[in-house]
């Protein structure tokens, strides 16, 4: 089988698109220059998953319009159930497919400078501090096929800002829904925080049907500059039949902190990448991903902390549970580059295969170019302990419940890291549905 | 009142026969000791009676107030009434100790049956204190990053919650200080009455100081060898095991000398 990669838009398009959401020139470039490197550059190589037969370039529609949200009440029910009703309402954005549907921020956030908004209104107004951070330092368009695509179509997405010295108490949430087939979505999402900020930003990508025909590609682009601390928590539960492709990369500054917990519960083909790059002396990087594969989806999963930095740590902890023919490739690397001494790389993956067919695969790496540092890894990919379920059975507890117990104490690491009760309890019920149904 | 009754039980492991004929009456009210050196079968008896999947009963019958015990399940063994204490407690990430117990005790009442939270709540802080446990081990994962001590008590913890008619303690005793075994067996002391039958089984005397047995069996190359009452103990810590192996004519008491 050759699946048909010439991108399906040209540059005309690119340019009315551009100009129809009245995007600054250096944007129009950049998207220009992205889609002439678009064609030629090859996809990316996610170790042992073979990717050059998933469709991440035909589809039929690059924008749909929808009608925003004109108040709370009119969010379809998934959605609600993701939102705290009260304060969860007052620092929220959410995206129908490509419109920007619903947004609030807080007076008080707003007065202390903080932005949260759909990226296009960023590029209008905030363009300059855009510009600044969109695809520069953070990924790169030209990296390859997908980024390149992205840059130049990106569709979607917010900008958060956080100033200087900012502490925002309340985390941000963004929920985006794929309502309609045959559409790509581009989203672009950047976390700012200025040194000694502090921001905790959620996301919810969901479906609005169960089965759905898309394409997704994410990028996000998350910065903690010099002593800021940014904790970003993602859940993706997109449905069977869309194939997606994410990127989230954090940058962090000197004695910056970036911690992860992303919930990856696509029920689709899916590329996860999610790098944090350490160049500040100090800073911290802390990834912890829990996943579900199930039914005959493929995923790939990798997970890098890369050290720059004197005296940086990384973590990367890594749970995912595998069921029916599913496959899940989980590659995780520790890299420290020279001269970052004192440094510690540490990380932990572990597979929980529930079927005979189902295919998990954890692959540790280090790769250490400096000799005074610390380092560690742990993998397994394995059963149900026979043990464990032993003992919970001999409380009265019976077999299927023991094992529930089990698989969610295995994907308590993110459950619980999770800040808003009503995303961790949407979390708990997804994992219920994939691991049981 | 239960009545766990036990005969010619022959249990293999991997094809190895280690019981070979034990016979055994528990009854509720009655405290029994099964001593014996190490390998003689005394904790392949104890999971051949749980029902973990590695041993293999080849004959014999256990029952449970009459009611065939190896037809049933691991989980349904405990719903009759069952309670091992383990020796090696598994460790479990990311479930706390209060939800286990929770899980494990509204298995036992049935759907539409399950304890309030308020009343759990109460009864867990009570035991908790009961056996001297920091309040704190309700929440950490069970038995996760425990010392050997504690997983000993939040044994006897899970025993107190379940409230079993017959519980078997596997070396609750060993790996334990002074203090700590004080603790253990005040909390075994206390589930005492009529209703509670337990089996004990040590390769020390020192827990029946603190406990005292009905009855005391000595095993010896998986069968019970000899049986009296606490006196029978007394003598062993006193004279060891040799009187009875040379009374019996047994030269090497583990399972692994075919008889």
């Amino acid at each position: 089988m050759t699946t048909e990669t010439k991108i399906p838009f040209d540059q005309q398009y690119v340019r009315s698109f551009s100009s129809g959401r009245g995007e600054p020139d250096w944007l129009l470039q950049l998207r220009l220059q992205a889609l002439a490197k678009a064609e030629e550059l090859p996809l990316p190589k996610p170790d042992k998953t073979k990717i050059d037969n998933w469709n991440f370039t035909q589809f039929a529609n690059h924008v749909v319009e929808s009608a925003p949200f004109a108040s709370l009440d009119e969010l379809p029910e998934a959605v609600k159930a993701l939102i705290e009703a009260g304060e969860g309402t007052k620092n929220l954005y959410v995206q129908r497919d490509h419109t920007p549907a619903y947004l609030s921020l807080s007076e008080e956030l707003k007065a202390k400078g903080v932005i949260f908004t759909d990226i296009f209104t960023a590029a209008r107004e905030h363009g300059d501090l855009l510009q600044k951070y969109l695809l520069k330092d953070g990924v790169k368009f030209d990296e390859h096929r997908l980024t390149a695509l992205h840059a130049a179509l990106f569709n979607g997405g917010v900008f958060v800002y956080v100033p200087k010295g900012v502490e925002v108490d309340v985390p941000l949430q963004a929920v985006y829904i794929q309502e309609s087939d045959d559409i790509a979505l581009f989203n672009h999402v950047i976390v700012v925080a200025e040194d000694n900020s502090r921001i905790a930003y959620v996301e919810n990508y969901i479906s609005a049907k169960g089965v759905s025909k898309a394409v997704v590609n994410i990028v996000a682009e998350v910065f903690a500059n010099t002593n800021a601390r940014v904790f970003f928590a993602a859940v993706d539960n997109l449905a069977k039949g869309v194939t997606t492709y994410v990127n989230r990369r954090g940058i962090a500054g000197r004695d910056g902190r970036i911690e992860w917990a992303l919930g990856l519960m696509n029920d689709g083909d899916t590329v996860s990448e999610n790098i944090t790059r350490l160049i500040g002396d100090g800073s911290f990087g802390d990834t912890k991903t829990v996943v579900v594969g199930r039914g005959e989806q493929v995923q790939n999963f990798t997970t890098s902390v890369v050290h720059y930095g004197k005296h940086t740590e990384g973590y990367i902890l890594k749970h995912g549970v595998v069921r029916d023919s599913a496959t899940s490739i989980f590659n995780g690397i520790g890299k420290i580059e020279h001269g970052a001494s004192k440094s510690n790389a540490q990380q932990e993956s572990r597979v929980l295969m529930l079927s005979e067919k189902a295919r998990g695969d954890a692959n540790p790496i280090l790769l250490i170019d400096e000799d005074d540092v610390m380092a560690g890894h742990a993998a397994s990919v394995g059963r149900v302990d026979p043990t464990q379920l032993y003992y919970l059975m001999s409380r009265g507890i019976p077999r299927r419940e023991a094992e529930r117990l089990i698989i969610h104490g295995f994907l308590a690491p993110v459950v619980e890291a999770i800040p808003i009760e009503s995303v961790k309890k949407q979390l708990i019920e997804v994992i219920e549905r994939k691991v049981q149904s | 009142m239960a009545v766990l009754t036990i005969k010619d039980l022959h249990v293999s492991v991997e094809g190895k026969e280690i019981l070979k004929g034990v016979n055994l009456e528990v009854k509720g009210g009655e405290i029994h000791a099964i001593m014996g050196p190490n390998g003689t079968g005394k904790s392949t008896l104890s999971s051949a009676i749980m029902g973990h999947p590695k041993y293999e009963v080849t004959r014999g019958s256990i029952t449970l107030d009459g009611q065939n015990v190896l037809e049933m399940e691991v989980d349904e063994r405990a719903r009759a009434g069952l309670f091992l204490a383990m020796q090696y407690p598994s460790e479990i990430s990311g479930v706390t100790n209060a939800d286990f117990l929770r899980a494990a005790i509204n298995a036992r009442l049935g759907e539409g049956n399950e304890i309030s939270l308020m009343k759990f709540i109460r009864k867990l802080d009570e035991k908790m204190e009961f056996l001297e446990m920091n309040p704190d081990m309700a929440h950490r994962y069970l038995n996760e990053g425990f010392s050997g001590g504690e997983k000993k008590r939040n044994e006897i913890l899970q025993l107190m919650m379940l409230e079993p008619k017959i519980a078997i303690l596997d070396e609750i005793d060993s790996g334990l200080d002074i203090d700590a075994l004080k603790i253990v067996s005040k909390g075994i002391n206390e589930m005492r009455s009529s209703e509670f039958g337990c089996l004990i089984i040590t390769h020390y005397q020192r827990l029946l100081n603190y406990i005292t047995p009905d009855y005391v069996h000595v095993m010896m190359q998986g069968r019970i060898v000899k049986s009296g009452g606490p006196e029978l103990a007394q003598r062993l810590e006193a004279e060891g095991y040799d009187w009875i192996k040379k009374e019996l004519g047994i030269e090497d008491e583990t399972v692994e000398q075919e008889a």
